[in-house]
């Protein structure tokens, strides 16, 4: 679907002509990021960050598919691997920090994504395809992510994936024996190393399909825009290319930057040393902690320090870390508030900008070790996280007195819409 | 009804924290959880300042070769450096013959596959270092990584080696004495006393005592302090050889994206003129 106006796609060579006749690929591209595309004029710098995910997403699939070159799943040797990629492969160092900082930069750019979306209502109608398919996106990565982080098997990725494995044990009666057919045994070992590496390479090849399902849902009812007032005449849009495509470009520099900066001159800050270490089941590290981008769920997992109403304290953890991603799947019917943007609801925002530092503070709570103070922080912060979702989102908009929206795109962008003046008073 | 649904699974996760914090608020007013003894006296390492920090930072090869010397002269005792090669010594400015001769000096074992007999053979500049037999307490760990490795990098290298301490009498920075506070604490017989060990008894004996232990070939004085900053180098050689290489890459990368960022960004601005009004 588009929008009446969206221009054509007319191949003017003869060449093009004959492709488009046979298999219209190149209209299909034309449409979907071309000029055929017509998106809101007044996206801001946020909406970036959609075209820098994917960018990620080829960055690692790229990087990863030369590594498993080189690297060889077995326990033996697996550390060894990778340290002759970091040593004897050409500028494998280079792809391994691309590789392992890719994995952060991709973090970085989806919660931006993400949070765009708490902020202005993206899950909102029609849009709640696109947002259901983003969280599935964000739960294949999460897995993924995980898995790659077992591959080095440093002490980290062997205690880790015995730390996130063991939450399925927590399961009543079939927990136990679900545990051991994941890990393919009782304890992180060949069995499991080379299924997290097959699954490994497979998953982002599925995020990929994935996410051209979102674009492609995107497309039907096409952007949202910060004022989250839909699209009403030509005026309120601009086709994607050369309008976005030269801000995306933009932006992408930018990214690059920053990330660059990182694999160059501090490719390690990111990463726990322990990791350095080959994994050794006999030793277990002083502090188990996973990646940055995990902490805040690890420290909803760990708020919950006490069995309650006959569950056990473990299985509250898990049943609480996944109802915290889980439940953005409820979003669009949470939130009731007609209006998208968070610019225009005064309440929604400051609750929104507390949401934000609050998973700030979950974050710092997570990466920190299991002891006092951090464990009552964790547990006031995790309050407010459920506190938020479950019950402030739904109950906020009965409440809210929104501010008045523009009339159209047009108008917020340039004070004026010839097209208002038309239109029949409200 | 959705609604309903999520403010009942609001109210049981708030409940089942509540619960958690109330318990956690009351057992650490009744039960104040005591300071152990690392958390008082461990250390973070001292400030060490190598030629190859920082954003411009060079190996010092001459640092790199003494740094040499002190792991093969005194380390190498018990402690591997299984993932370098000898060919890798190279980088620190030996020539072909030289690395030969190093590696010469080692004895490496060869499996003959045919046989399954292995034998020991002296070592070639394709071989890596030998692992090491080792008897005593503690289990050295392979050196190769060890800069990455710990928290603090070739900073906690060098202070662990120049941190041993006389336990008796030791007071840390705000002069609290360690076994007036923890008399328990001593330290057990065959361990030795450095803070800047997590747990703050290590079975590593003091592997520099003295000055002079080794002679340097380059005529530097081999006191304590150096040996301790030139083995922290060498290992920082040893965990990240393409440590050069690497921000060598980072400067042009960076250059060349800040030139076309700012031809994006230019050409972002031509583009969105007529709508922008710039």
């Amino acid at each position: 679907m588009s929008f009446p106006w969206a221009n054509e796609y007319k191949p003017s060579h003869p060449a093009m002509r004959w492709l488009d006749e046979k298999l219209p690929l190149p209209r299909f591209v034309y449409n979907a990021i071309g000029a055929g595309y017509p998106v809101p004029r007044n996206l801001n710098y946020l909406w970036n960050f959609g075209v820098l995910a994917g960018f990620c997403l080829v960055i690692q699939i790229v990087t990863g598919v030369v590594l498993a070159m080189h690297y060889a799943a077995n326990t033996d040797v697996a550390f060894t691997s990778t340290e002759h990629i970091m040593r004897d492969v050409n500028w494998g160092w280079m792809l391994r920090y691309m590789h392992a900082n890719g994995a952060s930069a991709f973090f970085v750019v989806v919660y931006a994504h993400i949070f765009r979306g708490f902020y202005f209502g993206s899950y909102k109608a029609p849009r709640e395809m696109i947002w259901l398919i983003g969280v599935a996106i964000f739960l294949l990565m999460m897995a993924t992510a995980f898995m790659g982080y077992v591959l080095p098997w440093g002490q980290m990725s062997y205690w880790g994936a015995q730390v996130i494995t063991g939450l399925f044990s927590a399961i009543p009666i079939v927990g136990d024996p679900i545990h051991t057919w994941l890990l393919g045994g009782f304890a992180p070992d060949q069995a499991a190393l080379n299924r997290f590496f097959s699954l490994h390479f497979l998953l982002p090849f599925v995020i990929l399909g994935v996410v051209i399902l979102h674009i492609w849902a995107l497309h039907i009812p096409g952007s949202s825009n910060p004022t989250g007032v839909e699209v009403k005449s030509e005026s309120d849009t601009v086709p994607f290319h050369p309008y976005y495509t030269a801000k995306d470009g933009f932006g992408l520099g930018v990214f690059l930057f920053f990330y660059f900066a990182v694999v160059f001159f501090a490719p390690n800050s990111l990463g726990h040393p322990d990791n350095y270490i080959p994994a050794n089941p006999m030793q277990t590290p002083a502090h188990i902690v996973p990646e940055w981008y995990f902490w805040p769920f690890y420290a909803i997992l760990r708020a919950f320090t006490q069995d309650f109403l006959f569950i056990p304290a473990k299985l509250m953890g898990v049943l609480a870390m996944f109802s915290s991603i889980l439940v953005w799947f409820l979003l669009p019917w949470l939130d009731r508030s007609p209006v998208r943007s968070g610019t225009y609801r005064p309440v929604f925002k400051k609750f929104y900008l507390l949401l934000v530092l609050d998973v700030a503070v979950l974050g710092y709570c997570g990466g920190s070790p299991a002891e006092e103070p951090f464990v009552i922080i964790s547990q006031i912060a995790a309050l407010y996280y459920f506190l938020h979702f479950f019950v402030v989102l739904p109950l906020v908009s009965s409440f809210e007195k929104p501010l008045p929206l523009p009339f159209s795109i047009t108008e917020a962008v340039l004070g004026a819409d010839d097209a208002a003046t038309l239109a029949p008073a409200e | 009804m959705i609604r309903i649904f999520s403010l009942l699974a609001g109210a049981f996760f708030a409940l089942a924290l509540l619960w958690s914090a109330g318990k956690g608020t009351y057992s650490l007013i009744t039960e104040p959880p005591a300071k152990t003894v690392e958390a008082t006296f461990h250390e973070h390492p001292k400030d060490l300042a190598l030629p190859s920090d920082g954003a411009f930072g060079k190996f010092d090869r001459q640092q790199l070769q003494r740094g040499f010397q002190v792991y093969k002269e005194i380390c190498s005792n018990c402690h591997s450096l299984k993932y370098v090669a000898f060919r890798d010594l190279k980088d620190l400015g030996y020539n072909e013959a030289e690395v030969k001769a190093i590696a010469g000096g080692f004895k490496v074992n060869d499996y003959n596959a045919n046989t399954g007999e292995v034998k020991q053979r002296d070592g070639l500049a394709k071989d890596h270092f030998p692992p090491v037999v080792y008897a005593g307490t503690g289990t050295p760990p392979d050196l190769s990584l060890i800069t990455k490795a710990r928290h603090g990098g070739p900073a906690y290298v060098y202070s662990l080696l120049t941190g041993y301490a006389e336990q008796v009498g030791y007071k840390n920075e705000k002069g609290e004495e360690l076994l007036k506070k923890f008399p328990d604490a001593k330290t057990p017989d065959g361990l030795f006393f450095n803070p800047y060990f997590a747990n703050l008894n290590i079975a590593m004996p003091p592997p520099l005592a003295s000055d002079g232990q080794v002679t340097y070939k380059d005529g530097t004085k081999a006191t304590v302090d150096q040996m301790a900053q030139d083995v922290s180098a060498f290992l920082t050689w040893t965990a990240e050889p393409k440590l050069e290489k690497r921000k060598q890459t980072g400067w042009p990368v960076l250059g060349f994206l800040l030139f076309a960022t700012v031809l994006a960004y230019l050409a972002y601005r031509s583009v969105w003129a007529e709508k922008k009004g710039h």
